[in-house]
């Protein structure tokens, strides 16, 4: 299978502090990793540096074939990115922030609000689509996080955190979108590996200063470990 | 790629539906620009200004409004993520610029329709100057929304930002405001408008103009990099 993301000697200073310190993987397309490692350890900067939302500091970082930071502009449009933040406007509804998104990844016309409309049944919104981002739960907002990071059928998804602020329905229903299987190459950061290490084929266990400690087969971390993996502070 | 011509309408009009929605900047310009002219009103101890002072006056009063529209210009941007799901879009970032300094100039258009018709009823003896006035500021607005977007788009990650965007914008601005005070003058004369170096002023708003679209064109991109 070919490499959907290539990661060499990556390393990223906030200031003087290392965020990311010679963190190597590979990941091939359809394959799930699993990114796990206390609070501070970089996860969420490595995920936003393969989203082209950072630049690296050192080593050698290939996303579908992409050289970043230098060929990013080759990969956005076909990465979907699900952070902290929803990315989505509270003065706008939620169909209104989907459409915007749509038109901003080319999406137009009656295509996009076939995809807007199935997405919305999709994650149980069609009902509060029309509502003001700021009127809604937490909860609603992260659907629509999901709705927003699919949308323009992205080939890699970055997930940080993916079920937070959902509950057992919600975690379901988007389930179906940015859950395991269906091809999809997922790099997911989760403190709740319990959860999701069963859909993952790769792991990387990340400690402080963002130095790998461990980076494996997801079969072969044991989810006692992983689960010490994911917790503390770096 | 996203063209960039959809992209920038894309941008606009989600600013404009929202600013529309929520009125956050341009009534709050428009009631800080008839309260200052309340001020000078009283202050000057004058019902009518012309010439130079006029023109001060008036310029002055919507340079200082529009500083509050250019600080909230990529506010909305910053708090809920904007920049990053419009970087994740594939599309020209200039288009980004180009829709900011867009809205700002629809902003400041619109304050001058409400504005300057107060100001002249406060201070104009006669409404005469008006429409080549209206053209003037125009040009000047052009430049303002271009030099305003740029820095709005510096100041908005800096926790000072409502301190830094009048700090660095109104030494840049210095170029802009001595061409618009310098064709608005003679339209504010007291006999009546005049036309007399009308024509060089406007080429000098026009060259600030382009010169600074060139500038914005040229560095938006590295801007919005981490």
């Amino acid at each position: 299978m070919s490499a959907a993301v290539e990661v060499r000697g990556l390393r990223r200073d906030y200031g003087e502090q290392p965020a990311l310190d010679g963190v190597d993987f590979d990941l091939a397309a359809g394959e799930t990793l699993l990114v796990l490692g206390p609070n501070g350890a970089g996860k969420t900067t490595l995920l936003r540096i393969l989203a082209t939302l950072l630049r690296p500091g050192a080593g050698e970082v290939r996303v579908l074939g992409a050289r970043l930071p230098g060929e990013a502009w080759k990969v956005r449009g076909r990465i979907g990115f699900l952070g902290h933040e929803p990315l989505l406007y509270r003065d706008l509804s939620g169909r209104e922030n989907l459409r915007f998104q749509a038109r901003l990844h080319g999406l137009r016309g009656e295509a996009a609000e076939a995809r807007i409309g199935f997405l919305l049944t999709a994650v149980g919104m069609e009902r509060r689509a029309d509502q003001r981002v700021a009127e809604l739960s937490a909860g609603m907002r992260q659907r629509l996080a999901v709705c927003r990071c699919v949308l323009h059928e992205p080939q890699l998804l970055l997930l940080d955190e993916p079920d937070s602020n959902l509950d057992a329905e919600g975690r379901e229903l988007v389930r179906e979108l940015i859950g395991p299987g269906g091809g999809r190459t997922r790099v997911l950061v989760t403190h709740d590996p319990r959860r999701h290490l069963p859909g993952a084929e790769r792991a990387l266990v990340l400690g402080p200063g963002g130095r790998v400690v461990r980076g494996c087969a997801a079969a072969d971390l044991d989810p006692a470990e992983a689960g010490a993996a994911a917790g503390g502070v770096a | 790629m996203t063209p960039a011509r959809e992209a920038f309408r894309a941008i606009l009009a989600k600013d404009l539906r929202a600013e529309l929605r929520t009125l956050q900047s341009l009534p709050a310009m428009a009631l800080f620009a008839v309260t200052t002219f309340v001020i000078f009103r009283f202050g000057l101890d004058r019902t009518s200004l012309s010439g130079d002072l006029a023109a001060g006056v008036l310029w002055a009063t919507l340079l200082f409004a529009a500083i509050l529209g250019i600080n909230r210009l990529f506010v909305t941007e910053r708090e809920e993520g904007g920049f990053d799901a419009i970087r994740l879009a594939p599309l020209d970032r200039t288009a980004l610029f180009a829709a900011k300094a867009a809205a700002l100039l629809a902003y400041l258009v619109v304050l001058e329709l409400i504005v300057v018709p107060i100001f002249a009823i406060f201070f104009l003896d006669s409404a005469a100057a008006l429409p080549p006035l209206l053209a003037v500021l125009l040009l000047a607005d052009l430049g303002l929304a271009v030099t305003g977007t740029l820095i709005s788009s510096m100041a908005v990650n800096s926790r000072a930002r409502d301190l830094l965007t009048p700090l660095v914008l109104l030494p840049l601005a210095v170029p802009l405001s001595i061409a618009a005070t310098g064709a608005i003058e003679p339209l504010l004369a007291a006999g009546g408008p005049g036309y007399e170096r009308f024509g060089t002023w406007l080429a000098v708003l026009g060259l600030y103009d382009l010169i600074f679209l060139l500038v914005g064109y040229a560095v938006f991109d590295f801007l919005l990099e981490d």
